[in-house]
């Protein structure tokens, strides 16, 4: 009866015209979060006492280390949609999440050598949770690997599919690593059990931040996956109606210059 | 369906065990890796004793890893190949089964090996006497794993044509925990330190896989030889 919603979901052509729709609300709220952020956590918010104004660069750390573990949730459960219940649209999802998230480890992984080296003395230490996200960007780009490995597209999405559903056996273990070998990486800041052991006012950006990633993940996400659609939907009458208006255009300037 | 469900693991487990045998020379080429790595260690390091010791129990970890490496893209290639493999996908019994007789087969002809020479490169690389009975059971329990991870590597890999290369970029990540409580076996052990709680996570390791592994090679299979 009222899965109606859910079957459109599938429908890559629904995604598209709709998806425009939320991109002209998301895109403002969402630079809007992410600018307020940084200006609140870089300007506003207090020095901290030991690390002095390096620590901030915490507001790009944390929440690309969140997502980067997010994205792959997210990625993984799109696959998992896709081979459950043989949806094109979420597949398209997956294959567009590998490279949002890998960069966002990437990020996560540099910030963090950077903001390594003052305070730690050192850019590189082979302490676990380091190594988990290292791990983490390997696996993206094993996905990555296997999806432009296959030239038919069904085989690609499946396969990746798959195997980022096994990858996320690691992910749990990324988790517990923190618990396993700690070392020199100090333990997590944030404990949503807990009270933060950080000072509300350098706590409160740092939030921000995180939802302001959030969105910003989503519009990413959206926009890759539409020009994802495009791309795969490109012989498909709708996409050829949707291109061509702008073809058209084109002729009629060139005519006007003559 | 419990007779079915053997025969199909102990049938494909036979023949794989009688094409290794005919093919004796290529199941042997993993072995003779890891020996001949484990020569370029002090040659490439140090010959004092004293510091080969130190690392001992991690470098004939990752050659083991390695040469496990090598040979798990064997595992469906000739199958692929020569057709057997969709006669295996159409056969009415349920595929995992005569996939773990396959992983099984491969881990008798390459992880078991490992384990029982492991103990002759402990010596060259002077490992500690404390630690050779912890490096023969991680190694039993730790290669078992890789084998099992790797099939589903190799299951995803099978009908590309440079899959190899492929193969060890999907399943290096995998093969990480196995590493770490592999070594941290031995070295607890060479320590002085209780070495079976990291076995004992060895262990739960190979519980989880060859109860996960299986399917998720199957389902690879499935999808990638179709094409």
């Amino acid at each position: 009866m009222s899965w109606q919603w859910f079957h459109r979901l599938g429908s890559p052509r629904w995604f598209y015209h709709n998806s425009a729709r939320w991109l002209a609300w998301l895109c403002p709220i969402a630079a809007v979060v992410v600018l307020g952020g940084l200006v609140w956590g870089l300007a506003i918010a207090p020095e901290d006492a030991k690390q002095g104004n390096s620590f901030r660069i915490i507001y790009l750390h944390v929440p690309a280390s969140f997502l980067a573990l997010a994205g792959y949730y997210i990625m993984a459960i799109a696959g998992a949609v896709g081979l459950i219940w043989k949806m094109k649209l979420s597949y398209m999802v997956m294959k567009s999440a590998a490279p949002i998230g890998a960069a966002l480890t990437f990020i996560a992984l540099f910030s963090g050598a950077i903001w390594g080296k003052p305070t730690w003395g050192t850019y590189w230490v082979w302490d676990a949770r380091i190594t988990s996200m290292l791990i983490l960007l390997f696996l993206y780009l094993g996905v990555m690997a296997l999806q432009y490995a296959y030239h038919s597209i069904d085989a690609a999405s499946k396969a990746s599919a798959i195997l980022a559903l096994v990858g996320t056996v690691n992910i749990p273990i990324i988790y517990k690593s923190v618990d396993w070998w700690y070392t020199l990486h100090q333990p997590a800041t944030i404990k949503f059990t807990s009270a933060p052991s950080m000072h509300p006012d350098m706590f409160q950006p740092l939030l921000v931040m995180i939802i302001g990633f959030y969105l910003f993940y989503a519009v990413a996400l959206i926009l890759h996956t539409r020009s994802e659609i495009l791309r795969r939907e490109r012989k498909t009458s709708w996409v050829r109606e949707l291109l061509k208006p702008k073809q058209e255009f084109k002729a009629d300037k060139q005519v006007g210059k003559r | 369906m419990a007779n079915s469900l053997n025969s199909g693991f102990l049938a494909w487990l036979r023949r794989d065990l009688l094409l290794a045998y005919r093919r004796r020379g290529e199941a042997a080429s993993p072995l003779v890796f890891f020996v001949m790595v484990s020569t370029l260690i002090p040659l490439g390091l140090t010959p004092e004793s004293a510091r080969l010791a130190e690392v001992a129990a991690g470098m004939i970890w990752v050659m083991a890893l390695l040469a496990t490496l090598l040979s798990v893209d064997g595992l469906f290639a000739s199958d692929y190949q020569d057709g057997s493999l969709e006669q295996l996908l159409i056969t009415p019994q349920l595929l995992p089964m005569p996939l773990l007789g396959k992983i099984t087969a491969h881990w008798l002809t390459t992880g078991l090996p490992l384990t029982l020479v492991s103990p002759l490169l402990g010596l060259m690389l002077s490992l500690p006497a404390s630690g050779y009975l912890p490096m023969i059971c991680s190694l039993a329990l730790g290669t078992a794993c890789l084998s099992l991870t790797g099939a589903v590597g190799a299951a995803l890999t099978v009908s590309l044509r440079k899959g190899g290369l492929l193969l060890s970029l999907l399943v290096m990540p995998l093969y990480m925990p196995v590493i770490i409580f592999g070594t941290a076996t031995v070295t607890y052990a060479i320590d002085g330190l209780n070495w079976l709680p990291p076995l004992a996570i060895l262990g739960a390791l190979f519980a989880a896989s060859i109860a996960l592994c299986p399917l998720a090679a199957a389902g690879a299979l499935r999808i990638t030889s179709a094409n």
